[in-house]
């Protein structure tokens, strides 16, 4: 490759901000991990499983009940989401005239822009009390759920949607060729070579699911307990973070800390597999 | 031929159920935020802790937090992307290495960009609770976006500019000044307006690095509330604030409409002026 001296000079300038872009991941793991050391340092990991209840200024650091909150909230919302998201995908693609599929996409999309603030504000006003009249307070567990399968349908749907798109024609034309009904080629053909993407969007989803903060805290109630049912009141670990953070110090502090590192952990966890799985649909 | 029927049924009921869920969201905050909403409510400062008076200061907290947010990411991204998609083999080390990190970055959780904000920016730095380490925090998250979009736009420049100047003995900087960045403005705006609208959204990597304050910011070095932090404050910690918590969300909504269509718009235009000159 020719380069002449300013060419030179900007890619050396341009590499410069590259680094720096790239770094920040790093920078960010590097200070989670400094300003958790002082728990990490001195508390055995399992103490976070087995300690009686949730007092870092007492020294008891239990987040079962916030993790397993995350856990349900996001199986829950990625059990609604998926088949709903997929329905979407398949409506716009297959079933939907043009102009109404182009809408529905476009209203998909808009969905996928709304702030999570205000998904939280709706569910809080709106959907806690027509749930609070089957059980109160409304504030629970189904509400959170409710209202991150809203959020994560988008993801669901346009990662679908994409992966529809990528279904090699000659597959849909021999397929019709053979004379399948819709269904058939949907459920024979569309949907087993879409697969892994559609896998991967909702890997993705589910990793949206488990670092939504600002929705879930507005909608869950934020009690710390194991939820006994889908009715109870729960505290999800992002929420856990955003409503210590304000007044936490020291080891508290740090223990928010090591919960914001365990969400890093899982999130990354999920989605180098969706990125893993959507690299192999290139091979496939 | 029955299983046919049901599928096309079920189908069907799911889009409505979705479209109707999502009128009924959009509806609810129209009814209930458009009575309040006046010129005076955009302008006026929040008196009684939000429940009367406007949104004034919020708005301009917003509108810096995210200038600052934008100033430092576009260079930032635009130099990488460049990088990644003039001045590096697709298939090098280094491109793949910050591409994979970038990828990474993406996936990160708001609110432990928040966390990290408020460690480096507010404490370790020392720019305390300020518009500006919420701005920085932001910029920090809509960089992958920014650089993947820039990327992406760039990549679609047609090659025969590249070979064309190449022959024309043009060095690569003349090259990407002249040709493959106006190529990519319509791709740089909409990735700029994506961008945004994530920005604007956000509310979990504020509240612990701009802060909660309501005044009107004299410097950027002072706690500004943003809009999203506002409606969550509203809401959460204010009894009888519904009222104006559903027209703050209605002005956030109608922003990021007006930033979409504008981002659309532009994009377009562009588009049509390169065609029309090429």
């Amino acid at each position: 490759m020719f380069l002449s001296r300013t060419d030179r000079q900007l890619a050396a300038l341009l590499q410069g901000c590259a680094l720096l872009a790239a770094t920040i991941v790093l920078l960010i793991l590097l200070f989670l991990i400094k300003e958790s050391w002082p728990v990490l340092q001195h508390v055995a990991l399992t103490r976070f499983v087995i300690d009686a209840s949730w007092h870092p200024v007492q020294g008891l650091y239990q987040l079962t009940p916030m993790l397993s909150a995350t856990l349900y909230s996001t199986l829950g919302a990625v059990v609604l989401a998926t088949p709903l998201g997929i329905a979407s995908a398949l409506f716009s693609r297959y079933f939907a005239p043009p102009f109404i599929a182009g809408c529905y996409r476009r209203l998909i999309e808009l969905l996928a822009g709304i702030p999570s603030v205000v998904y939280g504000f709706w569910g809080l006003i709106t959907l806690a009390p027509l749930i609070g009249r089957l059980h109160p307070p409304g504030v629970s567990l189904l509400t959170g759920i409710l209202v991150l399968t809203l959020m994560i349908l988008p993801t669901v749907a346009l990662t679908a949607d994409a992966a529809l798109a990528a279904v090699p024609l000659a597959y849909v034309r021999g397929a019709a060729a053979l004379g399948l009904s819709r269904w058939g080629l949907i459920s024979g053909v569309a949907l087993p070579a879409a697969r892994s993407g559609i896998i991967a969007g909702t890997l993705l989803a589910a990793g949206r699911a488990i670092g939504e903060t600002m929705a879930v805290l507005m909608v869950v109630g934020n009690v710390v307990q194991q939820p006994q049912s889908l009715l109870d009141s729960v505290r999800t670990l992002t929420a856990n973070i955003a409503l210590e953070m304000a007044y936490a110090t020291g080891v508290h502090r740090a223990a928010l800390f090591v919960s914001g590192l365990a969400l890093m952990v899982m999130v990354l966890v999920l989605v180098s597999t969706a990125e893993l799985l959507s690299r192999k649909r290139h091979y496939g | 031929m029955v299983k046919n029927a049901l599928t096309t049924l079920l189908i069907w009921l799911t889009a409505i159920l979705v479209s109707g869920v999502f009128v009924w969201l959009l509806a609810d905050i129209i009814i209930h935020g458009l009575p309040k909403l006046s010129w005076s409510f955009l302008v006026e400062t929040p008196k009684n802790a939000g429940r009367s008076g406007g949104i004034g200061p919020i708005i301009v907290s917003t509108l810096l937090i995210l200038g600052v947010a934008m100033v430092t990411a576009i260079p930032l991204s635009l130099a990488t992307a460049v990088l990644l998609s003039e001045f590096t083999r697709h298939d090098s080390v280094f491109g793949r290495l910050v591409r994979r990190s970038l990828d990474v970055l993406a996936g990160v959780p708001s609110i432990v960009f928040g966390l990290f904000g408020n460690a480096v920016f507010c404490i370790y730095l020392g720019l305390g609770f300020s518009i500006l380490s919420g701005g920085l925090t932001l910029a920090c998250m809509v960089l992958p976006l920014l650089i993947r979009t820039a990327e992406e736009g760039l990549q679609a420049a047609p090659n025969e500019y590249r070979l064309a100047s190449a022959a024309l003995g043009m060095s690569r900087s003349a090259t990407l000044v002249h040709l493959l960045l106006p190529a990519a403005t319509p791709a740089l705006v909409a990735g700029l307006m994506l961008g945004v609208g994530r920005a604007i959204a956000e509310t979990a990597a504020l509240i612990f690095t701009s802060g909660y304050v309501d005044r009107m910011p004299d410097s950027l070095f002072d706690s500004g509330r943003a809009l999203s932090v506002h409606i969550y404050d509203l809401s959460m910690n204010v009894a009888g604030g519904d009222a104006s918590a559903y027209s703050s969300a209605l002005v956030l909504i109608l922003l990021l409409l007006m930033i979409n269509s504008i981002a659309l718009s532009l994009a377009n235009q562009w588009l049509h002026r390169s065609v029309v000159t090429a």
